[in-house]
């Protein structure tokens, strides 16, 4: 026994809690050494170097020329585009997997699934294939005769907006899933029992309840594409810019490092503030649930 | 083995969880620790299997202090309150695991839990996961586990809260012959007074971090030391009064013997509801008084009334039902009722 | 009869999920008629049936490199993720120092920092200490990535795992070594397969980190996007297939042996 001796049984005890927290930081620290080396402090060298030589011009270009303020509210404007198009398509079909049966179930989570785990890469050329000017989409309605000339899907918005639904719609559908999961069915039930009409017992007791999950999906999808760069690139075919592909433009072609960082920190900024923001809203809804 | 816990004390922050514990518990005995939730039960139970260390005292087994071993050293088999069975072992390797991690050879392995798999009559159930096993069985594979290394002190921790009444009754039975068979030193942490009562061999009651008193069941109930206990053990009638000269002044009731040498000042006396008689036959009883019937719920074997003395006094009766007797009084009615001074218990105060 | 009433609303409901299924499928099951097709360019419907883009795949050292260099730097992270982020999920959820908490929150900020601030900043340091075209280096940034999913993960299946059952085993005679081997670990097999996944397979897939730290040496992705902005042709269907094909296959094997902890990552 190599327990250690000192003078009271307490004593010991907190000797050994020592130990125990000593043994388990030693667990951790080579990732925590890690994050902070291959993360930390790269992020943060980046970051500074937005106010090298301590002038905030970087950010006055950010702010002021026209050019980069566009891009700037192009890719807020995105990213509320394509969060509201993920809801509308998401509650629903989260709603139907949460009332699914065991094979409905699978096969819808398997249809959410496999694209979700698809290199991205992959599912952006599908749709290249699919959305071109003679792709298969406008070759279809064309033969069909609903279309003459052929409609463009590709290398603008729309293109950019159906790409980036397609990656981030699993990053709505599964938290409010989760959420609705969380609802007892009795609730529902019991306002249908207390004289409710079945929409009014959903808006009035199983949507409130599934608030959290709406607010995790949207905070999820709309600090996610606002990062995006992937998809904008190849499906805005050069003329959709957003944030991040300016910054990979400005470190690339450039050489602008400064620049980049300054924009870098606006959209590390915008990123947190959306998250804190939806925090505080969900805090306000959790506690409503159980 | 003999278990002797001294002067244990736990604190945490500035609760004291345990505030300076004794107790003894001889080989083979089976002693329970009865108390409410928070009464520090647990605690005491963690520090005796080695989860806690206390902040001051000791835990001895068989003479040697293991107030400081690891669990693992102490050779102590414990039954926990969900069971704590593996899920993903079998319920032979379940009940293997204390022996591989002594290291018996395999036959001894094999042999042992045959052994113990047939003492809990689970013979068929070996290759069984936990979860395909009732609530009973688990229990019972649970148990297997723990004296199947012969364990020198078996502790279980409300090992039957989960089950529902039937087969919580029959397996109280079960362990308490089995524990008598295999002459295992057993502490029983329990808040069911009633299973405390059945399983035995002396109640130690616990509240506040304290031990409040600790005896025979028979004895606690019928001279508990204090409130606490006259209250937490089964049913009471709890009467304030005033003695004087070795005679108490009872609201309804008049004037009441005491027994002898009995202080002048405050008196808190007991009479268990079973003690309260009813009716004509109260005619013969020194202590008398009238009262109406607040309510009467049926039990099968006996009837519960509620009764409200003149003076406004509540007080609760049991009235055992024998077929063939007359309905208990109902509610409302009005009703003679007595006792016999020597059913009175004095609580001591404090 | 309130049943009947909501038939409607249901068969509705139904169908728009049928149709955004399919919205979600069908990129996937356009590239396989094309990988397959005999013309030499990008046709729909395909004119004939052919194994031509697959050969060509496989004759392709270029491709096949980028291939086995995607398997090694996929496989060196999920060797990473896990050796590091395992001990760190059980660091986080048992320690009780002050703080822990958000420490706990903190080693999810790669998740959400967007992935191109992380790629210029390591592009940076990496490119400075000459570690830009080395498929270890971009296996590193891949690990930082993945790190978060492993501790959610195992950290997940740490806290719905009974502590009682540790106490058991010690209490049985198990020392602490054996406790975590033989009782706590088998039974977060869950989560440690699903946590394996989802670092191999988000390396394997993973193209903005490794546009900027891969440099000459193509990752499969790399290779891939640049595949695409020259030249479209079937080969990158065929890639394409044999990429959906992996991963369905791996998706199979991890909720065989995962049960369901996949979802907890994205639903928490």
């Amino acid at each position: 026994m190599s327990s250690p001796r000192a003078e009271t049984p307490g004593a010991n005890r907190r000797l050994m809690a020592r130990r125990r927290e000593a043994g388990l930081l030693l667990l951790g620290l080579p990732a925590l050494l890690l994050l902070a080396l291959v993360f930390a402090w790269p992020v943060l060298r980046l970051l500074s170097l937005s106010v090298e030589g301590g002038t905030l011009a970087h950010f006055e270009k950010a702010a002021l020329d026209g050019l980069y303020v566009t891009v700037l509210l192009d890719s807020l404007r995105i990213a509320a585009l394509v969060t509201a198009i993920c809801l509308a398509l998401a509650y629903p079909v989260a709603f139907w997997l949460s009332r699914a049966g065991r094979l409905g179930l699978a096969l819808g989570m398997f249809a959410l699934l496999l694209p979700f785990w698809t290199s991205v890469l992959v599912r952006t050329y599908a749709w290249m294939v699919l959305l071109g000017r003679n792709g298969i989409v406008n070759r279809m309605l064309r033969d069909a005769g609903w279309i003459e000339a052929p409609l463009p899907l590709l290398h603008n918005t729309t293109g950019v907006l159906i790409g980036m639904v397609h990656v981030l719609l699993p990053y709505m559908v599964l938290p409010i899933y989760a959420a609705l999961l969380r609802v007892d069915p009795d609730l529902s039930r019991a306002a249908e029992g207390l004289g409710a009409p079945a929409w009014r017992s959903f808006l009035r007791v199983t949507f409130p309840l599934s608030l959290p999950g709406v607010s995790a999906g949207c905070a999820l999808v709309f600090v996610l594409s606002l990062g995006f760069f992937i998809t904008p690139a190849l499906l805005g075919g050069g003329h959709v810019i957003m944030i991040s592909m300016l910054i990979e433009q400005q470190v690339r072609e450039f050489l602008e490092w400064p620049f980049a960082a300054a924009l870098s920190t606006v959209l590390l900024l915008a990123t947190l503030a959306i998250y804190a923001l939806i925090g505080r809203l969900t805090r306000g809804a959790r506690l409503a649930t159980p | 083995m003999q278990l002797s816990v001294t002067g244990i004390i736990r604190r945490f922050g500035p609760v004291a969880a345990l505030g300076g514990v004794d107790l003894d518990v001889a080989e083979g005995e089976f002693l329970t620790i009865l108390g409410p939730s928070g009464s520090g039960k647990t605690t005491l139970l963690k520090a005796i299997a080695g989860f806690e260390i206390p902040d001051e005292g000791a835990v001895r087994l068989g003479g040697q202090d293991v107030t400081l071993a690891p669990p693992r050293s102490r050779e102590v088999g414990m039954v926990f309150q969900n069971y704590a069975l593996f899920p993903h072992m079998s319920v032979a390797q379940n009940i293997a695991f204390p022996l591989e991690m002594r290291r018996r050879p395999r036959a001894e392995v094999r042999e042992r839990v045959a052994e113990a798999l047939r003492l809990v009559e689970l013979d068929s159930f070996g290759d069984r996961l936990p979860r395909q096993l009732s609530g009973g069985q688990q229990q019972r594979v649970a148990l297997a586990r723990a004296i199947v290394f012969n364990p020198r002190l078996l502790l279980l921790d409300e090992p039957f809260g989960a089950l529902d009444r039937k087969l919580r009754e029959s397996l109280q039975l079960e362990v308490r012959r089995l524990q008598r068979r295999l002459k295992l030193t057993t502490l029983f942490i329990t808040h069911d007074q009633e299973e405390a009562l059945i399983m035995s061999d002396r109640i130690a009651v616990m509240d506040k971090g304290r031990i409040q008193q600790i005896g025979l069941p028979g004895e606690l109930y019928a001279r508990p030391a204090s409130r606490f206990v006259a209250d937490f053990l089964g049913e009471s009638n709890l009467l304030e009064g005033r003695a004087r000269n070795g005679v108490a002044e009872l609201a309804g009731f008049g004037a009441v013997p005491l027994p002898p040498a009995q202080p002048d000042g405050k008196v808190t006396l007991l009479l268990r509801p079973e003690a309260l008689r009813i009716g004509a036959s109260t005619a013969a009883l020194p202590c008398r008084a009238e009262a109406v019937v607040l309510d009467t719920v049926f039990l099968g074997q006996s009837a519960k009334l509620r009764l409200q003395l003149d003076g406004g006094t509540e007080m609760l009766a049991r009235l055992p039902l024998r077929p063939s007797d007359p309905p208990p009084p109902p509610e409302g009615s009005r009703v003679a009722l007595g006792f016999a001074p020597e059913d009175l218990h004095v609580v001591p105060q404090g | 009869m309130p049943r009947h009433r909501n038939r409607g609303g249901s068969i509705l409901l139904g169908i728009f999920a049928a149709l955004v299924f399919f919205f979600l499928l069908l990129p996937l099951l356009v590239v396989f008629p094309i990988s397959l097709s005999s013309a030499a360019y990008l046709q729909f419907p395909p004119p004939g049936f052919s194994w031509q883009w697959y050969q060509r795949y496989l004759d392709d050292p270029g491709w096949i490199e980028a291939t086995i260099r995607s398997l090694q730097v996929a496989a060196l992270c999920t060797v990473l993720a896990m050796g590091l982020g395992v001990p760190l999920a059980f660091f986080l959820n048992r320690s009780r120092l002050p703080g822990i908490r958000v420490l706990d929150r903190l080693t999810a900020a790669p998740i959400i920092v967007p992935t191109i601030i992380l790629s210029i900043a390591l592009y940076g340091v990496f490119a400075r200490l000459q570690l830009i075209g080395e498929w270890y280096g971009v296996a590193i940034a891949h690990t930082i990535l993945a790190l978060p999913f492993v501790v959610i993960l195992v950290g997940a299946g740490l806290r719905s795992f009974d502590a009682a059952q540790e106490q058991a085993a010690a209490g049985l005679g198990a020392a602490w070594p054996w406790i975590i081997w033989r009782v706590t670990l088998p039974q977060l097999r869950p989560s440690l397969v699903s946590a394996a996944f989802l670092s191999f397979v988000s390396s394997f897939d993973e193209l903005v980190l490794a546009m900027f730290l891969s440099g000459a040496s193509m990752t499969l992705p790399k290779k891939m996007f640049d595949n695409i902005l020259m030249e479209i042709d079937p080969t990158i269907a065929a890639v394409s297939v044999l990429q959906i094909l992996l991963v369905a296959v791996a998706l199979g094997l991890t909720s065989l042996f995962g049960r369901g902890a996949l979802t907890t990552t994205i639903t928490r």
